[in-house]
């Protein structure tokens, strides 16, 4: 039965609580008015779309209800709700001006729509684009966006447009991608950058000459693609026919065509062809560059170059320097222990296998070897690595790197990257440099705030007290059992009995066996006993809750279960870290370091727990979020993420109530999709009204007395892990 | 037709197998093998490691026995266990007292699959002492003088739990094995499947494309053997790309994203 459609009065009621039009003033019975016209299926979307606006910003769901109803004229429901959605996001990221432009905008939005179908998204294809330049040889390329509408290459990150629009099938957009990435990557690898732009530049119209410049290289490019990448050259001659349909553009044929391409298509023909090539064209009217091609900045790229070039020929020379001193030592005869210390100067030369020059997979396959003294060098793989990108820059190793670097030549310092210290953060003005960005659950909105929860990992000071001594002896007949219960897990082989293959014969079974035998019956196979050996691969992280609630008894009682637990985990060699968290705002969340998977367990981690302070709030879901970004670096066939808490996700802004626990609900649930069994043990009493929603029914224990938790907590994990 | 059987310490390899060195890995193991010294192979998989030991078993005319060793391996899989037959207890030798009883090549492969217990019982076999302890009929074998022990393991697995104890490696002489260079590569897939030089040179290239992704979404890059396989396929006839697909990156990931992207290089090769 179709329900009846919703009056005006029901209407202006559901938008007054929605829009909170006593303190918003917002004037409900404009859009009220617009929507009663509507069958009752669009009135419930467009309500409940708005109401899922409004959990972001009232004034912005004010607009979109007014909105709405034209919108659905143009598109469909899914697209109306992206389109919605896409608003909120901008909120999220850019303020209520932009968000609301967004609304407003409808037409543009309409008119962009079919880029949204048939279009390729660059942060959509990223994910296999990334390792397509990573494929091509040389240089590890990095992909970014760039604003405007042209690609092009700092000659370390490829620059590509958000989304390609120009052809109607996604295909041949997503083509478009691929081929400026083979194409900015023929520019590094081939040579374009090797040449003095100033040089070059420096006539009366700079722009002209580049034009020029672009248009013959990049008939010369081509022919590198074509020998390296054949099918990629392919694809390339139908997207420029497409285009030249399309666009119905003409291709021009170049004054002195012949000699041209026949020059720049030659198998050896590098950029000074290009140069010379250049010199006998005057005038020619370049055509514009196709689709994939891109611009040129060499500007851009030449001071990117110059302070690579700078810094790489340091790092090669003083790796030189550590080859050539280690070589010293293991030819050293005698037994004296002399010390090799470098004099500037000495040489490296280089054994050419094959008589190829400027292909860097030279360098990969081991074609290219250094020789010190006659003997062949081993080449660590980050030496390889600098090697390539040289002979990126270069074409060749040049002779003046050959020479290892003299004591205190360079200053390294120089050149490393300025790492910003994580617990600076609120002195200076950045705040998100340098973090990691996480997505958050708007349960309201059904929709997630993208990039929301700023994140870093701080160091925790050790505290050397007496707090790790007392504990161990207050509890140490407890620890005593917990060790004895421990161990028992740990020998778990088993002996199985009457098994079809095994490494002993079962007397018993065989006894058996030849009991039934002789009274006529046919023997068993089941004659063996076998031992059965179980490895526990376990990894597990506990996450240690820091807020400023569990000030007092509770951080005591929480400090006192992870010290007893560590001491009995390392009997079971499960490997396990330890995390505390806290913060205030999705400004600044902060995961404080105990215990990462690959520390080891001593004094120093002992004397982290020792100083696990309260802190501020409990912002969950981000923390989670980040557990099982770590948990997926790791290999383990059982993933545990054991929280210790003393109550309710809790921040200062809104993360409070059901919006905390939706959140943190939703990122046990992504955990739990990448395979992590989370478990949660909490001294909070009213726990178990909110605790069953998140971490489900047998996922967490309350524990009444805090005294308890330290024997608890190695209790539950026991039966955890078996 | 019926294929022949052998009892494995009967079987020699009478055609040379196919084996392009690539440094001086052939001259080291004989020495090591005149001087009774057991081998430990190091590589990344697929590069011609067992096939390796196939060459010098032929190049020294005695019976390889290989034993693929995985998690379950016991010691009593290695050295022998009690049978029964007939309501009597028999004794089997597994393939090491069988080695080592004929003078034959022991090859353990992929030796950290084993687990760490099962890999104590060639400590004994390892060392100048070259006995094998059975305890189980409180016997002790020594080994003949051509008895050799050769072990091998893919160091790029390398984990906690994937390490092969310091008293296992110190008693081995190792040799590190590589793929091969572009050319030698390239010449090995043509030798193998008789395919043109021009898409051999395509597949090796793929292969190192492959490579430069390890690490960035790949555990390990294309091995020579899968370059091979990929190489019989297109002999037959199927396309390239279609060939590159299924034999290399089907092999090499799951990852459908990652699938994708090596799609995407092979079909701008081919």
């Amino acid at each position: 039965m179709k329900s009846k459609p919703l009056t005006l009065q029901e209407i202006v009621d559901f938008l007054d609580i929605c829009f909170e039009v006593e303190f918003t003033f917002i004037k409900s019975e404009l859009a009220a008015e617009l929507i009663v016209q509507q069958t009752r299926s669009d009135q419930d979307f467009i309500l409940n779309l708005t109401r899922r606006v409004a959990a972001t910003n009232k004034e912005l769901a004010f607009q979109f209800a007014m909105n709405a109803i034209r919108a659905l004229d143009h598109m469909d429901q899914h697209m109306v709700e992206a389109w919605a959605m896409s608003a909120t996001d901008n909120y999220d990221s850019k303020g209520l001006n932009p968000a609301m432009s967004v609304i407003r905008d409808l037409d543009n939005y309409v008119d962009t729509a079919h880029i949204r179908t048939c279009g390729a998204v660059l942060a959509e294809e990223i994910p296999v684009l990334l390792p397509f330049a990573h494929g091509l040889s040389g240089r590890k390329l990095k992909i970014a966006e760039t604003e405007g509408k042209h690609s092009y290459t700092d000659t370390e990150t490829i620059f590509l447009p958000a989304f390609t629009s120009l052809f109607e099938e996604s295909k041949d957009n997503f083509l478009i991608y691929k081929a400026s990435i083979a194409f900015l990557w023929a520019q590094i690898h081939f040579g374009t950058f090797r040449i003095p732009f100033e040089k070059l530049l420096d006539c009366d119209a700079p722009d002209k000459q580049l034009n020029k410049f672009f248009t013959l290289e990049s008939i010369r490019l081509e022919t590198c693609i074509k020998r390296e990448l054949p099918g990629l050259y392919r694809d390339m001659q139908t997207l420029k026919q497409k285009e030249e349909k399309q666009l119905q553009r003409q291709r021009i044929e170049i004054e002195n065509w012949r000699y041209i391409k026949h020059k720049l298509t030659a198998d050896n023909a590098g950029i000074h062809d290009t140069l010379h090539c250049l010199a006998l064209v005057d005038e020619i009217q370049c055509p514009p560059p196709y689709c994939y091609q891109g611009i040129l900045k060499p500007d851009l790229a030449g001071a990117v170059m110059q302070k690579r070039i700078e810094k790489e020929k340091a790092y090669f020379r003083i790796a030189l320097k550590e080859l050539a001193s280690e070589n010293m030592k293991n030819n050293a005869t005698d037994n004296t222990e002399a010390e090799f210390e470098m004099d500037s100067g000495a040489k490296f030369d280089i054994r050419n296998k094959a008589d190829r020059q400027n292909d860097t997979q030279q360098v990969n396959s081991g074609v290219i070897e250094l020789e010190f003294e006659g003997d062949l060098v081993a080449l660590p793989d980050h030496v390889k690595e600098l090697m390539t990108s040289i002979i990126v820059d270069f074409g060749e190793i040049p002779p003046e790197y050959l020479y290892a670097a003299g004591p205190g030549e360079y200053d390294l310092k120089k050149y490393e990257e300025e790492l910003r210290n994580p617990n600076d953060v609120w002195q200076g003005t950045y705040h998100e440099e340098g973090a990691e960005l996480y997505n958050e659950w708007n349960f309201k909105r059904q929709h997630y705030h993208k990039n929301w929860c700023v994140l870093r990992e701080l160091e925790l000071e050790p505290e050397y007290d007496d707090f790790v001594e007392n504990t161990l002896h207050k509890h140490k007949a407890l620890l005593k059992n917990l060790r004895h219960s421990f161990e028992i897990l740990r020998g778990e082989d088993k002996l199985l009995k009457k098994q079809v293959h095994g490494d002993n014969i079962d007397i018993d079974a065989l006894v058996e066996a030849y009991g039934d035998v002789k009274s006529g019956m046919e023997m068993t196979d089941r004659l063996f006993t076998k031992m059965h050996k179980v490895e526990r691969n376990v990894a597990v992280i506990f996450m240690v809750d820091m807020s400023g609630s569990t000030r007092g008894w509770i951080n005591q009682a929480e400090r006192e279960s992870l010290i007893l637990l560590a001491e009995v985990i390392q009997i079971l060699g499960d490997r396990f870290a330890i995390y505390g968290f806290s913060g205030m705002t999705r400004q600044r969340c902060e995961l404080y370091k105990i215990k990462t998977f690959d520390e080891e367990y001593n004094d120093e981690i002992r004397a982290r727990i020792s100083n696990i302070q309260p802190q501020n709030y409990t912002r969950m879901g981000v923390f989670i979020r980040h557990m099982t970004r770590l948990f997926n670096n790791i290999e383990a066939s059982t993933k545990l993420l054991v929280t210790l808490s003393d109550g309710k996700p809790d921040d200062y802004d809104t993360y409070r109530g059901e919006y905390g626990v939706e959140d943190t609900r939703q990122a046990l649930y992504e955990a739990h999709c990448d395979g992590i069994h989370s478990y949660c043990i909490t001294i909070d009493e009213k726990a178990r009204d909110y605790l069953p929603h998140m971490y489900g029914a047998a996922n967490y224990s309350v524990i009444d007395d805090v005294a308890q938790l330290p024997l608890k907590v190695s209790d539950i994990y026991r039966r955890l892990t078996t | 037709m019926q294929s022949k059987s052998f009892k494995p310490e009967e079987y020699y390899i009478e055609d040379e197998p196919y084996y392009q060195p690539i440094g001086d890995e052939i001259a080291i193991f004989e020495a090591a093998y005149n001087q009774k010294l057991p081998v430990l192979l190091k590589g990344p998989t697929g590069c011609g490691k067992t096939r390796f030991m196939e060459h010098m078993a032929w190049r020294l005319q005695r019976p390889l026995i290989t034993v693929s060793c995985h998690d379950d391996l016991t010691a009593s899989d290695l050295v022998g266990r009690f049978l029964i037959s007939g309501g009597e207890t028999v004794w089997v030798d597994g393939p090491l007292a069988r080695s080592v009883r004929h003078g034959a090549i022991c090859y353990l492969d992929e030796v950290v699959e084993a687990r760490k217990d099962t890999t104590v019982v060639i400590h004994p076999l390892a060392d100048d002492r070259r006995v094998l302890p059975m305890e189980k009929i409180g016997e002790l074998i020594e080994a003949t003088p051509e008895f050799c022990l050769a072990i091998s393991y893919n160091p790029g697995y390398q984990s906690v739990m994937k390490d092969l104890k310091q008293s296992t490696r110190q008693r081995f002489v190792a040799l590190e094995f590589d793929y091969p260079d572009a050319a030698l590569e390239t010449e090995i897939i043509m030798t193998e499947t008789g395919i043109d030089i021009a898409t051999a040179n395509q597949l090796v290239k793929f292969a190192h494309m492959t490579r430069d992704l390890k690490g960035s979404g790949l555990d390990e890059g294309a091995s020579t053997r899968l370059l091979v396989h990929a190489a019989k396929l297109i002999h037959e006839n199927i396309p390239p790309v279609t060939a590159c697909t299924t034999a290399i990156s089907q092999a090499l990931t799951d990852d459908a994203d990652m699938l994708v992207a090596m799609n995407e290089l092979s079909s701008s090769l081919f």
